[in-house]
């Protein structure tokens, strides 16, 4: 049967087997993981684990928090 | 004894010199209090992605500690009171990697890309992956 809505389903960037390791200064692999904006980019759209997308979530804080990533990107 | 990271962050209108012996004195306090630096790791002058006490650039150093609760929460108490510190942050980690950090190796490391993530343009088809699990 046709299933036109169909779509692979992605898998998570941290759970390959050669996966980078999540670090809050480890700037440039956060960066893809936040929108134009600034903002943190949902799990569901970068199909990031949710154990993932915790540990990503607090990297991304650390970082905002040290002056290496914007907290908001006028 | 516990593994900690810490950065912290200097005014842009230190010499490197100065930023050193901040490095050092952090250093000290740590020893003087049964702990050991394993490793000091100066990032250099860095832009900021937001201003911080009216600095737009500052001074990254990076210390890789090895030392009892007590040691860290001195350091802290004297780097708060340190005008020539903007921002410092002290996390707690399971193993020190070894080598240099990723700041250090950053210009030889290929672009880490997010999968096929188009803009938000791409979200209808998104929701597909949700229709997936019905059907």
């Amino acid at each position: 049967m046709a299933r036109p809505f169909f779509r692979r389903r992605k898998s998570c960037p941290f759970s390959a087997k050669d996966a980078p390791r999540i670090d809050y200064k480890d700037v440039r692999l956060l960066q893809g993981f936040v929108s134009e904006r600034g903002k943190i980019v949902p799990s569901r759209i970068t199909a990031v684990s949710a154990k993932n997308q915790r540990e990503l979530a607090q990297a991304i804080q650390r970082a905002r928090h040290l002056g290496l990533m914007p907290y908001i990107v006028k | 004894m516990a593994l900690y990271e810490h950065v912290f962050l200097a005014r842009q209108d230190l010499a490197q010199a100065q930023v050193d012996a901040l490095a050092e004195a952090a250093t000290k306090i740590i020893e003087d209090n049964q702990g050991k630096v394993v490793k000091t790791e100066t990032w250099g002058l860095r832009n900021l992605a937001y201003r911080i006490a009216k600095n737009r650039k500052a001074h990254y150093v990076l210390l890789d500690i090895d030392a009892p609760a007590g040691a860290v929460a001195e350091l802290e108490r004297q780097t708060n009171i340190n005008e020539d510190v903007i921002r410092y942050m002290t996390v707690r980690v399971d193993s020190h990697e070894g080598g240099p950090s990723v700041m250090m190796r950053k210009s030889d490391r290929d672009r880490g890309e997010r999968g096929d993530r188009g803009d938000r343009g791409d979200r209808r088809r998104e929701r597909g992956d949700r229709d997936e699990m019905g059907a």
